[in-house]
């Protein structure tokens, strides 16, 4: 029970902190071995359930996430002691093994459980579950017996560029592979078992250093992290390959990040809670179907769509800057009533236009259906391509529509934020009194961040109008406004990624759990106090937020200090 | 820095008037906080404003600053009027600091003074969204500005510390460079010593010389009898909201009511101090 039995001992300035036992690491191999052996064999008797579980040497995919899960492992047993020694120094293995070893276990307990509930009892788990299991279980107990390292930071790091951008590569890859593998779930047990092996190797990942190093190596370069994430979005219809559910889903999603981006730059950027944020989306809708050459369409003006986008970002501008001059003079709760009313407001308009109260602008409750589909350019929106043998549907050309919008607010989004206007909005947040007397324009950046905000939002509107195909009041109804700022309380406010992520969340679990629909507000707000209490600065946090909501915390503000020299260095 | 330097100075021909306010008078409620001041700052000029606690120095500089509307009065700078809005007085060149310290806590000192420029910048919404060459040339201004009056107030080397973390005196002066930052004729500063200890004091003093020099006319609130008396051209009295003598260091040094007010009366401006304290917004 020395040191000599850790790789660690090479290299004199990593001090081990306490010294494993011997058996930790042929332990760890055993159980790798059974959980591949047991991948391979047959794990539920019945074959109708979860793809078909039972054949022997025949792995279904749900054995073979288990598989790449030991792999792992198997790739930080050898870091730990073996051929693989020199990365020792940086990856923190133990801990990943951890993660790995408890995700593992919760996988297996909640496969066995799957099949238990899906046929009838436990009886029809099959040996090949328990090895798995056991398998998982003794990677988890050789992990604990593994010694802990005190290791160098792997930010500091230096690989060749390649290195970087191939690091970045492999793991945009990787969220594309698994992206499609769980939105081709189309159960609600194999997609659960889908989410424990993602956050069980992205728990790994975080643990053991590498996602510290990928980040760097994002920030290192960051135009290649930005088209590696693009072209993996942009590929990502190439993997459905005609799948219109899935597709569909994806681009109600892109509609949704494209608001929650938008509403992100009023409630992260400018630090103003805006509840009744999707008028501004629907007034873009209603500007499209208006102007659509649709039956029912009130206006007679045909415009050509680009105008329409131009003239629905418009008028939603228009409609925040008159609901924003009176009321951007009140703030914080007061500011969030006043919001709310005119969200609510805008829906009964909308109901009221109908020609009975007023000029008929919007057919009331009926609203206006039957939009059709766009063509630009001759590019009719409407009818499936195939590309590449790939067949693109009708919501695949929408994605791409989509996705260039939220490429737009992305950019929108980061270049205001890293500009005298954002600067100008991070000191009203921190000090509106100082930021004023410091001869910052409070009203007018409050009232700009408004004014863009629902610009962004009128444009995505304009385009949810024709994916829809139809616009109607209460598509626009409060609960949205909520889950739009859930979305981005959730995922990070001010962040791009978090907020990306969040939208992603909120909007693909109740599509495919059809029984987390039903107790989707249940859940969603129970998430919400969770993250409130244990996380306020969302999954991903921003810098600046991440401080201001831990106001006391001396440690983590010299930390994040540290962390921004280093970055300033890399940018040199 | 000594006084001899001082009377130098004072002996220098006298610049035209920066900033006039004739007047001012600032009543909440019940309470006359401000009681008819005038007090007029010529080009490279340090006044001092002294006086014992609750005098209304502080709310006498937010009058000047349009932080508060004066009840009557006038403020005049560069022989204009003053709309009683901080952004246009920021605008028209007058700048300052506040007596706890109001720095942006979670920025680093070089976007604390970055913010700072806001005002004698143009780039809008549309033009950052391009990021063209224009945009780039005015970022990039902004910044070499910022990092140069860093290296002025001499933090050039806590460029890129939180504000936040940064020690007392730094962020003192980190204040001062966020203000020299919106290009001030005259620079107000509330207090820029207190709390801190003797060798801090004195390389204050050097910096508003500092400044000075470099052509701004400065007004300073101080407690520091010692700090403010080497420093000023002229010092101003304040005692309950009003002007009880304007004059030369040695004038007011020597003039027996202004030991009174702080040493013979300071109970009762203890209790003058309360009602204050309840405005909204009170002392900033």
């Amino acid at each position: 029970m020395t040191d000599i039995d850790t790789p660690v001992d090479d290299i004199s300035e990593a001090p081990v902190a306490k010294p494993g036992k011997p058996i930790a690491w042929p332990l760890g191999l055993a159980g790798v071995a059974l959980v591949i052996v047991g991948s391979f064999l047959s794990w539920s008797y019945d074959g109708q359930i979860l793809n078909d579980l039972s054949i022997n040497f025949y792995p279904n995919g749900l054995q073979i996430l288990a598989i790449i899960l030991a792999l792992l492992s198997l790739v930080l047993l050898l870091v730990e002691k073996g051929p693989l020694v020199k990365l020792g120094s940086w990856l923190d293995a133990t801990l990943g093994l951890r993660a790995l070893g408890v995700g593992l276990v919760l996988y297996m307990v909640l496969a066995l459980v799957a099949i238990s509930v899906e046929s009838d009892g436990l009886i029809n788990v099959n040996p090949g579950g328990y090895v798995t299991l056991v398998g998982g279980l003794l990677i988890a107990v050789s992990a604990w017996m593994l010694p802990l390292h005190q290791l160098r930071d792997m930010s500091e790091a230096r690989m060749p560029a390649w290195f970087d951008i191939l690091s970045i590569a492999v793991l945009m890859a990787a969220l594309l592979f698994t992206a499609a593998y769980a939105l081709a779930q189309t159960e609600a047990w194999p997609l659960i078992l889908c989410l424990v092996f993602v956050g069980a190797a992205a728990t790994c990942l975080f643990r053991c250093g590498v996602m510290t190093f990928v980040s760097h190596a994002g920030q290192r370069h960051r135009k290649v992290l930005t088209l590696a994430a693009f072209a993996a979005a942009f590929l990502f219809p190439f993997t459905q390959n005609g799948d219109d559910t899935n597709m569909s889903i994806a681009g109600s999603v892109l509609v949704f990040s494209a608001t929650a981006m938008g509403l992100n730059i009023v409630v992260g950027l400018a630090g103003l809670l805006d509840l009744g944020y999707i008028a501004f989306l629907g007034s873009g809708a209603y500007v499209a179907a208006t102007l659509s050459t649709s039956a029912f369409a009130t206006i007679d003006w045909k415009p050509p769509f680009l105008i329409v986008v131009l003239v629905g970002a418009c008028v939603a501008a228009t409609l925040g800057l008159i609901i924003g001059s009176p009321t951007l003079r009140v703030s914080g709760d007061y500011l969030a009533i006043v919001t709310l009313g005119f969200g609510e407001i805008f829906r009964f308009s909308m109901f009221n236009l109908d020609g009975n109260n007023g000029p008929n602008l919007t057919n009331g409750p009926n609203g206006i259906p039957g939009i059709p589909d766009l063509v630009l350019f001759g590019f009719d929106f409407g009818t499936d391509h195939t590309v590449a043998g790939v067949e693109l549907t009708r919501n695949a050309n929408y994605y791409f529509l989509l996705l260039i919008l939220v490429g737009f607010v992305i950019l929108t989004f980061s270049r205001l934020n890293n500009s005298r206007i954002g600067r100008g909005w991070v000191a009203i947040r921190e000090d509106e009194k100082a930021a004023e007397a410091m001869g910052v324009n409070v009203f007018g950046l409050k009232l700009l961040a408004f004014a863009i905000g629902a610009f962004l939002a009128g444009m995505a509107g304009t385009v949810k109008a024709h994916q829809d195909g139809a616009v109607s009041p209460d598509q626009y109804i409060f609960l949205e406004s909520a889950f739009l700022l859930a979305a981005i309380v959730l995922g990070g406010m001010g962040t791009i990624v978090g907020v990306l992520l969040g939208a992603t969340i909120l909007k693909v679990l109740p599509e495919k759990l059809r029984f987390f629909l039903e107790y989707r507000l249940l859940l969603f707000g129970l998430l919400l106090v969770l993250m409130m209490r244990f996380r306020p600065e969302g999954l991903v946090a921003s810098r600046r937020r991440k401080l201001e909501f831990h106001e006391e915390d001396e440690a983590l503000a010299v930390a994040v200090e540290e962390e921004r020299l280093i970055a300033v260095e890399e940018a040199k | 820095m000594t006084v001899t330097e001082t009377q130098d100075v004072a002996a220098r021909p006298i610049g035209d008037p920066v900033l006039e306010a004739s007047g001012v008078t600032m009543r909440f409620g019940g309470l006359l906080a401000v009681n008819d001041v005038n007090l007029t700052v010529r080009e490279g000029e340090i006044v001092g404003l002294i006086g014992p606690n609750g005098a209304g120095k502080t709310t006498f500089f937010n009058c000047l600053t349009g932080l508060y509307k004066p009840t009557s009065g006038q403020v005049r700078f560069s022989g204009t009027p003053l709309p009683p809005k901080p952004r246009a007085v920021v605008r028209a060149g007058m700048a300052r600091t506040f007596q706890n310290i109001r720095l942006f806590a979670n920025m680093t000192a070089l976007e604390n003074v970055m913010v700072g420029r806001y005002c004698r910048t143009s780039a809008g919404a549309l033009t950052s969204v391009l990021h063209g060459p224009k945009f780039r040339r005015e970022e990039a201004a902004t910044r070499a500005r910022a990092q140069e009056l860093l290296e002025f107030v001499g933090l050039g080397r806590s460029t890129e510390h939180l504000a936040r973390n940064m020690p007392y005196g730094d962020q003192r002066r980190l204040e001062i460079a966020r203000a020299l930052a919106t290009d001030p004729k005259l620079i107000l500063l509330d207090e820029p010593t207190a709390g801190m200890n003797p060798q801090e004091t004195r390389q204050a003093s050097d910096l508003i010389f500092k400044i000075r020099d470099s052509g701004l006319s400065v007004v300073v609130i101080e407690h520091d009898m010692r700090f403010i008396f080497n420093l000023c051209d002229r010092v101003l009295c304040l005692v309950q909201g009003a002007a009880l003598i304007e004059g030369t260091p040695e004038e007011v040094q020597s003039d027996p009511r202004v030991i009174e007010a702080y040493i013979g009366t300071g109970e009762d401006d203890d209790e003058d101090e309360g009602p204050q304290d309840d405005v909204p917004g009170g002392e900033v």
